[in-house]
């Protein structure tokens, strides 16, 4: 061995096949389809809200404003045709979520990383929430049905009024009640324990602990979670489906905060965007129609996503 | 000079180190208080599983068996439930949104966790966490509108043959190598009578799934008539689109929790980059891996809305095992009887059926997200 690296020959063929600058073709080809893949999807996002926007121009781009105002129609030429009863409709199923559902969230979120003792209670209802979030939104569908319309359980269709923009909204904060769990747990975890000790050691108490360290101090990451869990609501349909959104003639809006209209008959835009891409093969005019109502859910939903991820960013910098 | 306890005592008393009774009441009511929104996703659950199992029960106990298998279809309002022609549909769109969204994802993933630098990852992440967030039924309008003519109507027949080619020919690869190593095992003397017939079964399993798969597609492909309505081809590649985001972000968790000492140890040993990935970083994650496919996996079979609107089917349909044909899955099944009529009204089991699909849905994602959580704690032990 020694004798032949001596050997001089061999000794700079070596040097030259370290030195040797070489491509390497199998690594650059393995990074250029990676890169692809993900071309390939932020590609197909883009065709998806090209489309979108195109489509819409029919609505948005001549009559906005009377589609803003207008209401469910049977064929798309008509001047009235609109999406005003699917904002209303989507914008009290936001309150009730909002209402419902973050509270009780965000507390059983509080009880289960600040007070549970770590037994197997606390473990099953962790393991519970973190299944009920794997649960698809259909089957929520079929709980709001049963115990909200039908009543078979504690007559609660009395309270609702059936299906009712009640309804949808009950059924849909119970549809995004784990997510409030799950975010906004993370958010206390995140908690430096020396703020804990910090107001211990002053001799606050454990809620006084939590009330003025721990909830600051997780707001961000809470409000993102909220945030999250409000744009999948808002842009969920098929559990509304179940509980009997209106797709075909609804009367006419009731006034904004007439409470008295929450037990009524509703319809939300996911439904409408649904109806209207279900009725363009029958009249091909419904595919603007559906675009148009498309755009405005997106600003909503997208407006909601942005804004959590940005809040997210911003306080993940912040403190490192 | 006095006794120092007596001057302690006259300082401070126990009762007074005690918090008041008020501050202590508060406490012992919120403490409870929290206690009971935690318990009410105990409640949902339990109202979930009561609910479900109730109707279902009425539906199983009363339903006629021979109607449930071998029928012409799925025709709830008659009293024909044919359990296959939604299982078959459900499955098919299951499998095109994998074969969309799994290379994709996880190709994706594994640029950002390994590839991507701070700066590209600070703008890539957004774009897909936004794609995440867009509601399926802006994807079911987009896979009725665009893919089904675009994608599925102009080159779906070619892309259906290379790509059912690919998978067999992998499948048909993977298996023969199975079968080699227990040949192996068996020529080797393992003179168990009981691995003889495990390898002969094993074998003959391979061999009658890749006829079979053969047989399917070359049978569609055969068949094939361009569509541009809605199919569930179409629908198939919708639901993959929206489960991209899933199986990215939970692959690149994965990725990320494995340590960095051991890509050091792989490019200290002058591994290149594609190396230390495909043989340190995925090994090392594969447990998270999987869960992310069969979350994915999960979320395709729960997916409704997408092949409600673009799976070209009505509220009653015929059996069919061809993606490009308009099919009715397990979801859209429930929600087309829904949407049907204002009230949910049929003969007899029609209310019925919608739970009895729902119980079947239910305990297929619940049993695939026990699953994926085992290996999602496999991961977290390792590290």
């Amino acid at each position: 061995m020694i004798s032949r690296l001596s050997d001089d020959r061999s000794r700079a063929a070596i040097a030259a096949s370290i030195e040797r600058r070489r491509v390497d073709t199998r690594g650059l080809l393995f990074k250029t389809i990676l890169q692809s893949c993900l071309l390939i999807t932020l590609a197909l996002l883009a065709v998806l809200l090209v489309t979108v926007v195109m489509d819409s121009t029919d609505q948005l781009g001549t009559r906005l404003w009377d589609f803003l105002q207008g209401t469910l129609r049977s064929r798309s030429e008509d001047d009235r045709l609109g999406i005003h009863q699917g904002m209303y409709g989507s914008l009290w199923i936001a309150i009730i979520v909002a209402v419902l559902a973050f509270p009780i969230g965000i507390g059983a979120a509080v009880y289960l990383e600040e007070y549970a003792p770590r037994n197997r209670f606390t473990s099953f209802i962790e393991v519970n929430i973190r299944n009920l979030a794997g649960v698809p939104s259909v089957v929520y569908g079929l709980l709001g049905l049963a115990l909200l319309l039908n009543g078979q359980i504690f007559g609660l269709d009395r309270l609702t009024g059936g299906s009712s923009a009640l309804s949808g909204g009950i059924t849909l904060a119970i549809l995004v009640l784990p997510i409030v769990v799950i975010t906004s747990g993370e958010a206390f975890r995140a908690v430096p324990i020396e703020l804990r000790e910090g107001a211990y050691g002053v001799g606050a108490t454990r809620w006084e602990m939590i009330r003025t360290q721990v909830l600051p101090y997780a707001a961000p990451g809470i409000l993102t979670g909220t945030l999250l869990s409000m744009a999948r609501a808002v842009g969920e349909a098929a559990p509304l489906i179940l509980v009997g959104a209106i797709s075909g003639r609804l009367g006419d809006n009731p006034g904004l905060f007439d409470i008295s209209a929450l037990t009524d008959q509703f319809t939300a835009l996911p439904i409408v965007i649904t109806s209207w891409t279900v009725q363009s093969g029958r009249d091909v005019g419904f595919t603007a129609a559906a675009a148009a109502a498309i755009v405005v859910l997106l600003v909503f939903v997208l407006m909601m996503n942005s804004a959590a991820i940005l809040l997210r960013n911003r306080f993940e910098k912040k403190r490192g | 000079m006095t006794d120092t306890s007596v001057v302690h005592r006259e300082l401070l008393t126990v009762d007074q180190l005690q918090i008041a009774p008020s501050r202590r009441h508060r406490e012992v009511i919120i403490r409870y208080g929290l206690l009971l929104t935690a318990l009410v996703s105990v409640l949902v659950s339990t109202l979930i599983v009561w609910s479900l199992v109730r109707e279902a029960w009425t539906f199983i106990t009363g339903v006629v068996w021979a109607d449930t298998w071998g029928q012409q279809g799925w025709f709830p309002r008659r009293g024909l439930y044919d359990i296959p022609t939604i299982v078959v549909p459900s499955l098919i769109v299951t499998g095109i949104a994998m074969v969309v969204a799994g290379p994709l994802g996880l190709g994706a993933a594994v640029y950002l966790a390994e590839y991507a630098n701070r700066k590209t990852r600070a703008w890539l992440k957004p774009a897909l966490e936004i794609l995440a967030g867009i509601p399926s039924v802006v994807l079911g309008f987009f896979a009725l509108t665009w893919i089904a003519p675009n994608l599925v109507g102009r080159i779906g027949k070619t892309t259906f043959l290379v790509l059912g080619a690919v998978i067999l020919l992998g499948y048909a690869v993977i298996s023969a190598g199975m079968a080699r190593s227990k040949i192996k095992q068996y020529r080797e003397g393992t003179a168990d009578p009981s691995a003889r017939i495990g390898a002969v079964a094993s074998i003959a399993t391979l061999v009658v799934v890749f006829a079979l798969g053969l047989a399917w597609i070359l049978n569609v492909w055969l068949e094939f008539a361009p569509n541009n309505a809605g199919s569930l081809a179409a629908a198939g590649i919708g639901v993959g689109i929206l489960t991209i985001p899933l199986v990215a972000s939970i692959s690149e968790d994965a990725m990320a929790a494995v340590p960095d000492s051991l890509r050091e140890a792989s490019a200290g040993l002058g591994a290149r980059k594609m190396t230390t990935a495909t043989t340190v970083v995925l090994p090392a994650a594969i447990s998270g891996i999987v869960a992310a496919f069969i979350v994915a996996v999960s979320r395709a079979i729960g997916e409704t809305m997408v092949v409600f609107m673009a799976g070209g089917a009505a509220d009653a349909a015929r059996f069919t095992d061809d993606p490009f044909e308009g099919g009715l899955t397990m979801t859209a099944a429930m929600a087309s009887l829904a949407s049907g009529t204002d009230s949910v009204v049929g003969e007899g089991l029609t209310f019925q059926s919608l739970y009895f699909v729902g119980l079947l849905l239910f305990l297929i994602t619940l049993s695939l997200n026990i699953v994926a959580s085992r290996f999602v704690s496999k991961v977290r032990e390792a590290y």
